[in-house]
Formats: C-alpha cells, structure tokens, sequence
C-alpha cells in the first residue's frame, strides 16, 4: 500500500521538476495578487494590517484554484489515468498520493510564502504565526476538496471556470476558520476552536474526498 | 476464462450491439472486426471495465468483474487508443512506473531487455516527447514483453508500427496464447498468429 503512495508521488513531483513552469504560475500568482493590495487599496499600514489576513487567504484560495485544473487532466489527456484505473491498485489511494503530490508542489510553497507577505501587508509576529499555521492546515483541504471538482470536470469543455463554480462555494468555511483565527486571537478570544475546526476539515476530508475523486474519475472516463 | 453475455452497448442515443455472447478460454485470441463507429472500442473498454455496459454481464473465472475490483484488474493489461506514456518521462522511466503501478517489479536489465527487443535500446533515456508516434507506441506495447497477467486487451496495437516490429509483436502474442493467455484484440490489419484465433464481426 504505502508502495503505491511513493511510487505516485515521486512520479508526479518528477514530472513537475521537468515542467517546472506549471508550478512556479500559481507560485508568482499568488504573489502578485497578494502584493497588488498595497498598490490598489491604500499603503497605510493600518488598513493593509487589518485586510492582509482575507487577502493572503483568497489569493491561496485562487491560486490553488488555478493549480486544480491540471491536477488529472494531463494524465487524462495521455491515457495514463485511464491505466491508473486499470491497476490492481486503490484507485482511491492513487488519488490522495496525486493530490499529497500536489499539495507538496503547490500548498506547501504557500506556506513557506506566507510569512513574507504577512510581513509584507504588516502583520505583527504572533499574527504571522497563526495566519501560517492556518494556510498550513487549511490549504490541504483546498487540495482535497479541489480534487473531487477537478474529477468531475474532466474532458468537459470549459472545465475551468465550471470547477471554480462548483469548488469556490465549498471553500468558503475554510475562509472563514482560516481568517478568523487571526482576528480572534486579536480580540483575545483565543484560537483554539478555529485551529480545532482546521483539523477536523483536514480529517475529514483526507478520509472522504479520495473515495469521492475516484468515483468521480470513473465517472468521467466514461 | 472471459465470458462475455448477452452485452449491449449504447453511445449517445445509438445502439452499438446488443445480446452479444461469446467466451474466451485460456490459449485463445479473439480479432474484433468491424467498421469504423461499429463499437470496436466501446466493447473493449466494458471488457476492461472502463465504459459501464447498459445491459449484460463481463464474467472473468465464473463472476461478474465488478466485484472482482482488483483482482481481476491484476490479470487484465489494457492497452487503448491512447498510448499512456509521459511526455517529460524517459522511455526507461516511463515503463518503470508503469510496470511498477501494476505491481510488478523488474530490474533495470530486465526492462531495457525488453525495450531493446522491441527496437528502442538506443532511445531508452531519451524523454518520450522526442520519440515518433511508432516509438511511442513501442513504449507502451513494451509492457507486453514483461507482464504475467493472462488476458490481454489490445486496441489497435498495430497503429504506426512498421513490419518488423509487428512480426516482434505477433510473435510475442502467440508465446503468450502458448502459456495459456487470452488476447481480445481489434485491427484492420490481418492477424498472422499461430495458435486459436477466432473472430468476431460488428456489424454497424
């Protein structure tokens, strides 16, 4: 079982070493969004302080979105999903290694990145601490959740804008537990129950979404 | 053995076959001829389990293949219409991963023996993106040279190859029927293989 795991993801983060563009897209979205605030809204500290935690939430929410469409639909376009299917492997586990794979190439720079532009928009050390530790927490279940939408719009035409339909709508508790952690631990009510509820997402969904993604790709190989 | 009963098979609106019946038992190939649009395709990938049948049962050693799951996928190699070789992965990478997802290990002598075998042992760490379409066919027929699995389902293996890789090809089919295997195979092409060949017409 755990085979199958490392033989996945090693194989889709060699492929995304050789096509390194695909990542790295997300990656400098990400950035530039976040680092257009200051330009677009105003440069006072103050007000940048207060919005960072919702802009640096939304842009890794776009930016993964961005990332999703390509999750499957490479491996669909080569016939190695449909061989995928034909393994007398878990195809449900073939699923989560491809999007652990795919969390580890562009959840996990997010990150790394996050500190940064929290530094960036103003944000004090225990604010950055917490807005990091919720991107880290939350941006796996983005990927999880993300799969499932990036199964069913397999091979339809305009499957990008119709997975942000479908998937944007079921991020949005995520948002809020994310975003609301740092503004609660501001009005000193503590964080304990947004970092709880992270966790229970992220359980959650490590446990359903592959079961659903595959059925999902099933469906769409049709 | 394959059991195939009474299946019927629709795309869109348009009824493919129906009540087709027939069996495969071990030592046999059967050549699925038919017209373009004649369901050729559609009947291999419900064989495999890929297309859901609208009515009829695929029955693989005496039990529907839906409740086989894995198993059944362990004795099946499908190779369709699409090759399912990466462009970034070099042809050794490529059949590696792949012979290793179905759970068979090789060592690297073994798998550039088969590469070599089947023509493409000078290419074998070059990334596939700079292979022909008949290379690349290679790469993913290469897969044949190696695998246990009994029942093989080929579609249209011999599109892009030149003569002598067919000839490497249909001798390596007929090993396989000698051991036992079963082949269900769709070409336009004449199938020039000793051993059981039966064959199967669509009819549009």
């Amino acid at each position: 079982m755990f085979s199958v795991i490392t033989i996945m993801i090693r194989r889709d983060i060699l492929l995304a070493m050789r096509r390194p563009q695909d990542v790295m897209t997300s990656l400098f979205f990400f950035i530039i969004v976040v680092s257009l605030f200051p330009l677009g809204v105003s440069p006072e500290m103050e007000v940048l302080r207060g919005i960072a935690p919702g802009v640096i939430w939304v842009a890794a929410l776009l930016a993964t979105m961005l990332s999703l469409g390509s999750l499957f639909s490479a491996d669909y376009q080569d016939g190695t999903l449909e061989q995928m299917i034909l393994m007398p492997q878990s195809l449900a586990l073939m699923v989560l290694s491809k999007v652990t794979a795919h969390w580890m190439l562009t959840g996990l720079p997010l990150v790394v990145l996050t500190p940064l532009l929290g530094l960036l928009l103003g944000l004090g050390g225990e604010e950055i601490k917490v807005l990091t530790l919720t991107i880290l927490l939350g941006t796996p279940v983005l990927s999880l959740i993300g799969s499932i939408g990036a199964a069913l719009t397999l091979g339809v035409r305009g499957g990008g804008v119709l997975l942000s339909l479908l998937i944007l709508p079921l991020f949005v508790p995520i948002l809020i537990f994310g975003t609301g952690a740092v503004s609660s631990m501001n009005a000193g009510t503590g964080t304990e129950a947004h970092f709880s509820l992270l966790g229970a997402f992220l359980v959650l969904s490590l446990l359903l979404t592959p079961w659903a993604s595959a059925a999902a790709l099933k469906i769409s190989m049709e | 053995m394959l059991d195939i009963l009474d299946l019927e098979c629709v795309r869109g609106d348009h009824l493919l076959f129906t009540g087709l019946r027939f069996s495969l038992k071990p030592g046999e190939l059967l050549h699925v001829k038919g017209a373009n649009g004649s369901g050729k395709t559609t009947l291999l990938r419900t064989v495999c389990g890929l297309s859901q049948a609208e009515r009829g049962a695929v029955h693989w050693d005496g039990s529907p293949i839906r409740k086989q799951g894995e198993y059944f996928r362990g004795e099946l190699t499908y190779i369709g219409h699409h090759n399912g070789v990466k462009e970034d992965l070099t042809v050794l990478e490529n059949l590696r991963i792949t012979m290793m997802l179905a759970g068979q290990l090789y060592s690297d002598e073994v798998l550039i023996g088969a590469l070599t075998q089947i023509g493409l042992g000078e290419r074998i760490d070059l990334p596939a993106k700079s292979l022909s379409q008949g290379q690349r066919r290679r790469v993913a027929l290469a897969r044949l040279l190696l695998t246990q699995t009994k029942l093989w389902i080929l579609d249209e293996p011999y599109t892009a190859l030149d003569v002598a890789v067919i000839q490497v090809l249909q001798q390596v089919i007929a090993e396989h029927l000698q051991r036992g295997g079963m082949v269900l195979l769709t070409t336009h092409q004449d199938v020039d293989i000793e051993g059981v060949v039966k064959q199967l017409m669509l009819s549009t």
